[in-house]
């Protein structure tokens, strides 16, 4: 099952393991599966491995360019 | 902490526009195959399915990992469950999965040992604190766990931790994908592509259903704007007659993925030709423990032996893997068969159609 909520990374210990919050909750998580991971961080994590970081400026502006493709192609129904 | 994309992916509006827009440019009916099991759930808890017009339907595929796990390796997992001086470390969904003879569920009952664990870093922490024991990792899963089961591997061996072995059960999508749209039976408009898998293996490792099959496809994440978004973008496609490759998802999917995470897995696993329940065996899907790592691979290290496979008669989880039925259609839903007495693992895992339809429908 996938989790889909990113959770962010609280502390980092010196063995490539995360503390991480998930919604609230500390959960322990390893870092071995991605590249330069750092506090403050929101990752996707999987079976206990953080496997990607989300970047949340680029998650917003993706969202932005499809509020304005909507807005777009609602018009171009009016013409 | 409130992450803001996320409330925004939620966001009603957002939605119903997505919707209004899917309703504006349909033309003609459509199947769609969400591939992945967290989809599935996805769909059915947000109601997304209900507020579709109905001549869109959303059929399920082959992505819950422990559904379509073949009935010989639920025979093998019993095996070694009932071998002495072993310790099983599997996820959860596993253990009410009916084999031939017997589950892990009522091997426990009986006494054997058989933990649940959420990561298979936990099976590690077991296996350094029984040294006298083998502690058995059941890995079931696709490109989204294989990695993270090749990295608890590959720490073993550094340790130099000589009493952890892995059961590779593993499947890759890419092949079941192919091996979908090749049979004649599976009628699929478009395919809802899976987004944790798609995390590690990128986008352009499904550029073959494009260029190949001419086959809509679209990454999808999990919030309900995604997945309307998804279904909005194949429905573009489909009326437009232009099958493209599209990224729903690309707050968390590149075009190449999660490369360390693949040369992990592919360090420890390589390709093999695998059996998928209801499907068959599909050339090179499956992923095998390579030789360098053969002194961790259960299926090397011990004498395993399973009973001639029995699969259920009356059990339609194969055909509802393929997307050519839906569970209502089977005879025994809901009658012989519930979440808690389960006759196949689509009721099972909670990643199953089954299950899903039981608790949402
Ligand atoms: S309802 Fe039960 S018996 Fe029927 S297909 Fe689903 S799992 Fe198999």
């Amino acid at each position: 099952m996938c989790l889909a909520i990113p959770s962010k990374i609280t502390h980092i210990d010196e063995n490539g393991m995360a503390a991480i919050d998930v919604d609230g909750v500390q959960r322990q998580t390893s870092l071995l599966l991605i590249e330069d991971p750092q506090v403050g961080d929101y990752v996707i994590v999987h079976a206990g491995f953080a496997i990607h970081k989300i970047d949340e400026k680029f998650a917003l502006e993706s969202l932005a360019v499809l509020r304005e493709s909507l807005a777009l192609s609602m018009q171009t129904d009016r013409l | 902490m409130s992450i803001k994309h996320l409330e925004e992916y939620r966001d009603p509006e957002l939605a119903r526009r997505l919707i209004d827009r899917i309703c504006h440019i349909r033309s003609k009916p459509v199947r769609l195959m969400e591939v992945c099991g967290t989809h599935t759930v996805s769909i059915f808890r947000s109601g997304v399915r209900s507020v579709l017009p109905v001549d869109i339907s959303l059929v399920s595929g082959p992505g819950c990992p422990v559904c379509v796990t073949d009935q010989s390796d639920i025979d093998a997992f019993i095996a070694i469950s009932r071998m002495n001086g072993v310790i099983v470390a599997t996820f959860g969904d596993l253990i009410r999965v009916p084999g031939t003879e017997s589950s892990l569920e009522a091997e426990r009952a009986g006494g054997r040992d058989i933990r649940m664990v959420y990561s298979p870093m936990d099976a590690l922490d077991i296996a350094r604190a029984h040294p006298d024991k083998r502690v058995v990792f059941l890995g079931v899963g696709f490109e989204t766990t294989a990695p993270t089961i090749a990295a608890t591997m590959m720490t073993a061996m550094a340790s130099q931790l000589s009493n952890y072995l892995v059961y590779s059960a593993h499947k890759t999508v890419p092949p079941a994908l192919d091996a979908l749209v090749n049979a004649p039976d599976v009628q699929i408009d478009g395919f809802i592509l899976p987004g944790h898998v798609s995390v590690m293996i990128g986008s352009d490792a499904y550029l073959f259903l494009k260029t190949v099959h001419h086959m809509p496809s679209v990454i999808a994440g999990f919030e309900p704007a995604d997945i309307l978004q998804a279904v909005y973008l194949l429905v573009s496609q489909i009326h437009a007659g232009m099958p493209e490759l599209d990224n729903a998802y690309p707050r968390a999917v590149t075009s190449t993925g999660n490369p360390k995470a693949i040369s992990i897995m592919n360090a420890v696993f390589e390709p093999v030709d695998a059996a998928w329940r209801g499907i068959g065996t599909i050339p090179r899907s499956g992923l095998k423990i390579r030789e360098e790592y053969a002194v961790m691979d259960a299926a090397r290290q011990l004498d395993i032996r399973v009973p001639e496979p029995v699969i259920v008669t009356g059990c339609a989880c194969g055909d509802i893997l393929k997307g050519i039925k839906t569970p209502p259609e089977c005879a025994l839903y809901k009658k012989r068969c519930t979440p808690v007495n389960p006759v196949g693992p689509c009721m099972v895992s909670s990643e199953g159609t089954c299950a899903a339809y039981y608790r949402y429908q």
